[in-house]
């Protein structure tokens, strides 16, 4: 249906200009109540004492924050995170970046073999999980593997002994989310000109060398976009924490995120759980917020 | 073309023995990735007592799809529920996204940037952070432990998501074409109507390929919400594994169910795929 | 799957409604001719196996009194119960509660729903059906509050034994159960040195397993009177008694499976059956794995109180109660009546697995080892438990989990014992 081209009323061309507006509000409403009304209540019940199925909104400061931080259980979430992460950008960018470079070099079969990098990011960490915590069963799996191979030294009690069960964990993660950086280093590999690496062979640079000053530098935006992307996923981790080692042995797996959804709604411990809530969405927003605001900086050059 | 043959042409790794090792390289990596479902297939189509002869390796020697059927039986209920859950779910978000994607990239108001930026947020944030209001939420309005409390669950926190892609991808409409429109007298929602809306099917593919598998494959709404005969699949494949122990196969079956659907996408629709993936970091 | 008892109650934020929503003013049945009819919806989280079945005998005693009443099983399978508590949570607190449902007896029902006002109280009922005489007085002040009952037992599973394979104790040349943890220490190392390198069986996932192990050790280290004073927060976590129990916790990790923090109790119970380990120490519905194997007690396996529990009996009871609000009242109020009837529980126990908690059920209705655990319930002290949150508030409860799930990793008896009484003026006071 077409309007008549000249002399719109005044009443339409007035609802017109306030189309973006109506058609916006919608979204801009939900997520105001659904993100920030939620997260701000959050904040609140963090700030009060309430434990137990019956709400308990009386004030009691920062005192949350203090014990959680002196909690045992709190205490190695942080560390564990922290060290998760770091371990698990470690390898998903080096092998991230390592699959890419070897996949730009336009050998047959490249197809292929990006496939099999990228297929894990289409499936579940639940079902990533479920298999990962079979081949990591000290009985099972791996070390069956690594027996038949004679390779007994690379046995290991993996998802069992408080020493390795994070690592265990970095595998698995490193297994689903290597291809999104292989991905993300592909496409700005392919960006790079051709002219430049020649330009750079020209004047006698090793392949090494191309790489090192020539191209590296052109992906340090994709490098900070990966740490950034990668980092905040595994700042938030659940899933797969929840179905390969449910915080366990000990707490030598256990993370804020699995720690939140226990002492919530296992442990009814509500107050505690919107604490280590705040704690997790104030380290996220650490890394998010600048990010952001650095994307918005960027937008008029678009 | 030119490019191309410039490439082909040159010949720095063209030595045999590099292009071998590159090969070994890529060889181990992709075993690395083919492993896990290598054993996923074979343990999948093993008889109960060969899973437990402890031979996860080999290949079963009396291949069976009991441990399929038991999969299926135990998951079908669920699997129906993700379907009910997952196809509302990403029209409705892909439909608000492409609204706000529009306005956001051809109408931009004063304070548009931030109004995205604070959208743009709620894609990063652990949901830990809202859960607790959420649930009381659904539950006061109704909705708590039920497929529709998931539905929309997912319509609002793949609002940002799918903002973003379709503003990015309107971006890349010409603004002549809506000037011309407008000059014909069509209005902002008509201008939308008939000439954005229908250019917006690869838009429309990329953000519901990506609704589509990550509203199948999540884990944290749906346990936290659903439970039981509610359930979605990746809950129900979690609970499989937790009363059948030591039933391997039936687990192994059942990741494999639970994996099919965006797999197949994934094979089917795979650069679509790779392109929602790469919207999350903003400037894919 | 068998009764696990998760420790994890009642899941639900949800709780926190209560505020918001007065009950929806539900209608009753009215019951002006004194016949029964409308609809009985019986909420519980037994959905397969031989819990299953026991309900469906309770509701045919049921059907057979009042014909005209549409029973509704409301069962929620999965997690153990912890979903059907995150359901009935919900549906408590949206006004629209099941007119009665499975609860476990104590803190999971006082410290939630009766805090909450959500019951009512059984008190005449009790009285009028002279449930005094027939279940013991531990019991009942387990399911009571301020002078009023608020639920009725239906059953009792017992959470101190042990299980042992015969056929390993026939190798360590022995056919009773030791009797106090030296000598059962000693019967490991006995059963080690045939070459049995992991003779206690543990499943410790989700650590509610090790808090048995605790509960067991403290009722043995100091007696019924000492275990009830501790858990409700009036002793010491700190004190001797507890050091002892958690320092023979730890000798009995040395004897212990390692793959623990991946399998479940009945994973534990397969390794006694497999013959790869001497004995596992879990509630008696390890026994109904043991017999859906077809195994026979005596004869395949032992069942007996776990080491230096004797005369004891740690109780982990199913109760149903009346929720206010409940749209079929009067049906309730015969349900209850009917599990708390001699006729019910005869009909409902055998097949649970579980033994009655009226006392005057016919012995010959059960297996040899329930036989033995009845003669002890009626002689025995009674003590709840804390690991399935009956004897603690859940806060407490799952918290002694996570201290558990440390201290099979670090065994420091010391720092262990500190925390507890940490959690215990946190929880318990």
């Amino acid at each position: 249906m077409r309007e008549r081209p000249l002399g719109r009323s005044r009443f339409s061309q007035r609802l017109d200009r306030l189309t973006p507006l109506l058609m916006i509000t919608p979204s801009v409403i939900l997520i105001a109540i659904f993100v920030y009304v939620f997260i701000g209540y959050t904040g609140y019940v963090s700030l009060t004492k309430w434990y137990g199925v019956v709400p308990d909104y009386t004030w009691a400061g920062l005192s949350q924050y203090e014990q959680l931080f002196q909690l045992e259980r709190f205490q190695a979430d942080i560390s564990n995170t922290i060290r998760f992460t770091f371990l698990f950008l470690i390898a998903s960018i080096g092998i991230g970046f390592a699959a890419a470079v070897l996949l730009d070099q336009k050998l047959r079969g490249t197809i292929f073999f990006q496939n099999v990098f990228l297929f894990p990011l289409a499936i579940s960490f639940v079902v990533t999980g479920t298999i990962w915590r079979w081949l990591f069963n000290p009985n099972q799996g791996l070390n069956l593997l690594f027996g038949a191979l004679h390779l007994d030294f690379l046995k290991s009690g993996w998802l069992i002994d408080t020493r390795t069960a994070l690592y265990s964990l970095v595998i698995a993660a490193t297994w689903q989310m290597s291809g999104f950086c292989m991905a993300m280093f592909l496409a700005g590999l392919r960006s790079v000109p051709d002219d430049l690496r020649e330009a750079a062979r020209v004047d006698g640079a090793t392949e090494f060398r191309v790489y090192q000053f020539v191209i590296l530098p052109l992906l340090r935006p994709i490098i900070l976009s990966a740490i950034i992307i990668l980092g905040h996923i595994s700042l938030k981790i659940f899933d797969l924490v929840f179905v390969m080692t449910f915080g366990g042995p000990g707490y030598s797996t256990d993370m804020p995120g699995l720690y939140m959804f226990i002492a919530t709604f296992r442990q009814n411990l509500y107050a505690r759980g919107a604490a280590i809530a705040t704690v997790l969405l104030l380290m996220v927003a650490v890394l998010i917020v600048p990010y952001l605001i650095w994307n918005l900086r960027e937008e008029p050059e678009r | 073309m030119s490019v191309a043959t410039a490439r082909a042409a040159r010949k720095p790794f063209s030595l045999s023995l590099v292009r071998v090792v590159m090969y070994a390289l890529l060889l181990v990596l992709a075993i690395f990735y083919l492993l896990p479902i290598y054993v996923l297939l074979v343990t999948s189509f093993k008889s109960f007592a060969e899973v437990a002869r402890s031979t996860p390796w080999q290949i079963p020697t009396l291949p069976t799809l009991a441990d399929y059927t038991a999969a299926f039986s135990a998951l079908a209920p669920s699997f129906v529920n993700t379907v009910l859950l997952v196809v509302p779910a990403t029209l409705i978000s892909a439909l608000l996204g492409s609204l706000n994607g529009y306005v956001l990239a051809k109408w931009r108001f004063r304070g548009a940037n931030v109004v995205f930026t604070l959208l743009l947020f709620g894609m990063f944030i652990p949901y830990q952070s809202i859960l607790l209001p959420l649930v009381l939420t659904l539950e006061r309005v109704g909705l708590y432990g039920t497929i529709p409390g998931l539905i929309l669950t997912h319509i609002v926190y793949g609002i940002p998501i799918t903002t973003l892609i379709f503003r990015n991808y309107y971006a890349t409409v010409p603004g002549e074409m809506i000037e011309a429109a407008r000059m014909d007298g069509a209005s902002i929602f008509n201008v939308y109507r008939y000439v954005m809306f229908p250019l917006s099917i690869p838009g429309f593919v990329v953000v519901m390929i990506w609704q589509f598998t990550s509203i199948w494959n999540e884990f944290l709404f749906a346990v936290t919400i659903t439970s039981g005969d509610q359930a979605p699949i990746t809950v129900a494949l979690n609970g499989l594994a937790g009363s059948l122990q030591q039933n391997y196969g039936i687990q192994m079956a059942g990741a494999l169910l639970t994996a099919l659907p965006p797999l197949v996408i994934y094979i089917v629709l795979g650069r679509y795929f790779i392109r929602g993936l790469l919207a999350g970091s903003l400037k894919g | 799957m068998q009764r696990t008892g998760v420790a994890a109650g009642s899941l639900l934020a949800g709780a926190s409604l209560l505020e918001f929503l007065e009950a929806c003013g539900t209608t009753t049945t009215t019951n002006t001719s004194g016949k029964l009819t409308g609809n009985l919806e019986i909420f519980s989280w037994w959905t397969a196996g031989g819990e299953a079945d026991g309900l469906n005998e309770m509701f045919k005693i049921y059907a057979q009194k009042y014909a005209d009443v549409k029973i509704k099983n409301a069962a929620v399978a999965g997690g153990a119960g912890t979903n059907a508590k995150a359901v009935l949570a919900t549906r408590m607190q949206g006004g629209k509660p099941p007119d009665s449902f499975q609860v476990h007896a104590g803190q999971e029902l006082i410290s939630t729903w009766v805090k909450a006002s959500k019951m009512e109280p059984i008190t005449n009922i009790w009285k009028d059906a002279g449930w005094d005489s027939v279940i013991p007085k531990d019991l009942k002040d387990i399911v009571s509050s301020n002078g009023d009952v608020w639920s009725v037992p239906v059953n009792v599973h017992r959470g101190n034994a042990i299980w042992a394979s015969t056929k390993v104790m026939s190798l360590a040349g022995l056919t009773e159960s030791p009797a106090t943890y030296s000598d059962f220490i000693k019967l490991l190392d006995k059963a080690k040195s045939l070459g049995i390198s992991a003779p206690l069986a543990l499943g410790s996932k989700g650590n509610w397993q090790i808090a048995m192990l605790f509960e067991n050790g403290v009722l043995a280290s100091g007696g019924p009177d000492y275990y009830k004073t501790l858990f409700s927060g009036k002793g010491s976590f700190t004190d001797s008694k507890v050091k002892e129990a958690l320092t023979t916790m730890k000798t009995l990790f040395d004897y212990v499976n390692n793959d623990h923090p991946t399998l479940d109790w009945d994973g534990a119970a397969q390794r006694v059956t497999a013959g790869t380990s001497l004995a596992t120490i879990m509630g008696d519905w390890a026994k109904g794995y043991f017999t859906s194997l077809n195994l026979s007690p005596g004869k395949d396996f032992i069942g007996a109180p776990s080491p230096g529990t004797k005369g004891n009996y740690v109780i982990v009871c199913d109760t149903f109660g009346l929720p206010k609000g409940a749209p079929d009242r009067d049906n309730a109020v015969a349900w209850i009546k009917v599990a708390g009837s001699q006729e019910g529980q005869a009909a409902f126990n055998p097949k649970k697995g579980s033994i009655p908690a009226r006392t005057d059920v016919a012995k010959s209705l059960f297996d040899p080892v329930a036989q033995s655990f009845m003669d002890d319930f009626k002689a025995a002290k009674l003590v709840p438990s804390s690991a399935h949150g009956s004897a603690t508030p859940e806060a407490f409860a799952t918290g002694l989990n996570d201290e558990m799930g440390q201290f099979v990793q670090k065994r420091d008896v010391n720092t262990t014992a500190n925390n507890l009484q940490k959690l215990a003026d946190q929880f318990l006071k």
